[in-house]
């Protein structure tokens, strides 16, 4: 087990390498580089800005100093804001990323399993027809209009009550937190909805839910021990794309809803051509999902004892 | 080894005809049971309206998508209507008036005229709708003449013009108030310009005319332009990015995979590798990269730049897919047997794995299509999609989510066109699977 994690842990780093690589490469295909920003300078001070960059040194090894930083964690200082470490930016902003995810997350999570598995239960009735329609009518709205429609539902509210209850956007007290992430979230609840609805289904079919049953057990353990455990498996695989998909739906809520986050800051980064932003950005959140993979494969190792025994060679 | 006859290669025969293998696709039973599905056939046909609006919509709306009517600027739904032609720029004699009163009210112009007011020695002038609450209104100038030409922006609606005679110190010494209802009407050179009338005829000659202004359905965006336009113009963006780009890395990942899965071995594993990075690149982030490395050109709309990244991101879905299949057949005992019996490499790719791996691709590209959609739409959302003036579903909401409070038919409208289309994809994607019975796992978002 120790030996697989490790094994497992490895060829994430090596992944990070790689997305690092990718990372590098395409930035330095753009045409033209991030001091084309600033205004005409003479051209000794642009030369002693190239090297203070190190943009003056070939691309290999300019790909090789990065490399070397980067792996003592370091990602350099920003170009369109002086002064300004990568490691600065990504240690203010990735935090408010990263509660309004985690906040989405758990909302998505527990509200798609909980659904799931209630309108498995009540399959075919008119409670669990709502739901499965509300659910591919979520799927199919983009985020950024259910982040308008909210907003717009909030500025109506607010007006129609005469005072406050909500803020529109921004970002500093718990009650700015709520409305972004319950949009943020809505498309993987539906999802997850979805999938454990399917999973529960299934498993609510098989031999061994019949044998509990009649082996006495009451509906409450069937459910708990039996159904929910086993329900449960495609579920959590599907954790590392959740991730992924709430960490890059957070860039659209964050822009409507005008959050400090990541996303915001690095639409903005590209926009300038902010080499060292934009690589450290990339190669954080890529080490972020990768890890995130990581750890997603490691639990279910523990939940499915079969991939513990026989490998994890999908 | 001795050579075997080839007459023992005869086809047997049955009722005096050879007979001929099981037809391996069965693309026909396929056809006959996705039409006998509620579900498929309902999303089938809204995604045929949806071809319909893009592919023929500019022959049944032939306004341009970029075309500008400033005097209709984020209009909602409107009729066509007659509008007078006039010429803002003639010099017009204007009569003495008795009291406050609005000469060639039009929606171009509006004069007003007023009598001198006693030790008056400027003249505040104020606007606003006649509907509206506001008491005070808009601040149009301050004159000292007895005379003033309102050329901002007028609508074909009522307002209420408010004079207010300042002494030398400010203090306001008496109050006029005139509602006026201009009638419509389009500049001489803007009805040239849009070709309603003859050009290179003086303006005189032509004002007075009346000429129909078109009609605009969904109304018009920020910029004047036609809604109905735009959106149908967008479909075709929208449609062909969402369609040619999961076409396009299916297939490649279709040719990748299947070239892995047939090699087997190191090959395989090397290839499998590079996939696995591959798909571990941040998703949308990449697009984002790419976008701006590929670059797109001055003139160049960026959707091919869009197709690129695309294919160069997401083609290890297909890959893995069609790779697993593959080296479950190889397994399978008909295919052994089948190879024992000297069938060539080409014959079992077509016999037995493109009719294995078909209707998994199908359910495959059912839902890439939505996603693809989705990206886009996504993409153009942050104005990092196809560039401006070519108009996408989503950068239609992009430009509209700016006037969502003010004129929301601008954002409703192509938003709720992206919500039809990636659900009637959904749909039709989910009655597919049903039919084919592929049990995939696909992510829909």
């Amino acid at each position: 087990m120790i030996s697989w994690i490790i094994r497992r842990l490895f060829a994430g780093l090596v992944t990070v390498w790689f997305i690092a690589t990718a990372t590098f490469f395409a930035m330095h295909l753009v045409p033209g580089n991030p001091l084309d920003n600033e205004k005409a300078v003479a051209p000794e001070i642009r030369a002693n800005l190239e090297k203070r960059y190190g943009l003056d040194k070939p691309l290999l090894a300019q790909y090789g100093i990065f490399l070397g930083n980067m792996a003592r964690g370091d990602f350099g200082i920003s170009f369109a804001q002086e002064n300004r470490e990568v490691n600065d930016i990504l240690r203010e902003h990735f935090p408010v990323s990263a509660v309004l995810g985690i906040t989405a997350l758990l909302f998505a999570s527990i509200g798609g399993i909980l659904g799931g598995a209630l309108t498995a239960h009540f399959r075919g009735r008119v409670a669990d027809r709502l739901v499965m329609v509300a659910v591919i009518a979520a799927i199919s709205v983009p985020g950024f209009v259910v982040a308008a429609l909210a907003q717009l539902a909030i500025v109506n509210m607010n007006s129609w009550h005469g005072s406050q209850l909500l803020p529109v956007a921004g970002w500093g007290s718990p009650s700015h937190i709520w409305v972004p992430a319950l949009v943020l979230g809505l498309g993987t609840l539906a999802y997850l909805t979805r999938l454990m609805r399917s999973s529960m289904l299934e498993v609510m079919s098989a031999d061994h839910i019949v044998t509990a049953r009649a082996k006495g057990l009451s509906a409450m353990q069937v459910f708990r021990r039996h159904e929910l455990r086993n329900a449960l498996l495609p579920v959590v695989t599907e954790l590392g794309p959740t991730v992924a998909a709430i960490t890059t739906g957070g860039f659209v809520v964050e822009l409507v809803f005008a959050i400090p986050g990541m996303g915001r800051y690095f639409v903005q980064a590209v926009q300038q051509l902010d080499y060292t932003v934009i690589m450290g950005t990339t190669v954080f959140y890529g080490a972020f999902l990768v890890l995130v993979v990581v750890v997603v494969d490691i639990i279910y190792g523990f939940i499915d004892p079969r991939i513990r025994l026989y490998g994890a060679d999908q | 080894m001795s050579s075997i006859d080839a007459g023992l290669f005869t086809p047997l025969q049955r009722d005096g005809k050879a007979i001929k293998d099981a037809e391996p696709l069965a693309v026909p039973g396929l056809l006959n049971r996705l039409a006998a599905n509620a579900q498929a056939r309902l999303s089938f046909a809204v995604l045929v309206a949806l071809f319909a609006f893009a592919v023929l919509g500019p022959v049944l709306w032939p306004q341009s998508a970029a075309e500008q009517w400033l005097s209709d600027v984020s209009v909602g739904p409107s009729r066509s209507y007659q509008a007078l032609l006039v010429d803002p720029y003639a010099e017009v004699d204007l009569p003495a008036a008795q009291q406050l009163t609005a000469v060639n009210a039009n929606t171009e112009f509006v004069d007003l005229v007023w009598p001198p007011v006693d030790g008056a020695a400027r003249y505040a002038i104020y606007r606003k709708l006649a509907n509206s609450d506001t008491v005070a209104g808009l601040p149009l100038a301050t004159v000292t003449e007895l005379s003033y030409r309102d050329r901002l922006q007028l609508r074909r609606k009522a307002y209420v013009y408010r004079l207010v005679a300042l002494d030398a110190g400010g203090s306001a010494l008496q109050e006029l108030s005139l509602r006026v209802s201009p009638v419509a009407a389009l500049s001489v050179f803007e009805a040239q310009m849009h070709g309603l009338v003859k050009t290179g005829v003086s303006a005189a000659s032509l004002q007075g005319q009346q000429v129909t202004i078109p009609a605009h359905p969904l109304g018009t965006d920020a910029f004047g332009r036609d809604m109905l336009a735009r959106l149908i113009h967008g479909a075709r963006t929208s449609l062909f990015v969402g369609l040619v780009a999961p076409l396009l890395f299916t297939a490649f990942g279709t040719l990748y995979g299947a070239l892995a899965g047939i090699s087997g071995g190191r090959v395989d594993q090397y290839m499998m590798r590079f996939a696995d990075f591959v798909v571990a690149l941040p998703f949308l982030l990449f697009m984002i990269l790419l976008r701006v490395s590929l670059g797109i050109g001055p003139g160049d709309s960026g959707i091919n730049t869009i197709i690129l990244a695309m294919l160069l991101l997401s083609w290890p879905g297909p890959a893995r897919l069609v790779r697993g299949q593959v080296l479950q057949l190889r397994g399978h005992a008909y295919v052994q047997a089948a190879t024992i019996a000297g069938a060539g490499r080409g014959y079992l790719i077509i016999r037995h794995l493109f009719p294995n791996i078909l209707p998994l691709l199908l359910v495959s590209l059912s839902f890439a299509i939505p996603s693809a959609i989705f990206t886009e739409a996504f993409l153009s959302f942050i104005g990092m999609g196809v560039a401006p003036p070519t108009p996408s579903w989503g950068s239609l909401c992009n430009e509209g989510i700016r006037h969502m409070m003010s004129h929301p038919h601008e954002l409703i409208f192509p938003a709720l066109l992206i919500s039809i289309a990636v659900l009637a994809f959904n749909l039709f994607g989910d009655a597919l699977r049903d039919v084919t019975d592929v049990r995939t796992r696909q992510r829909l978002i």
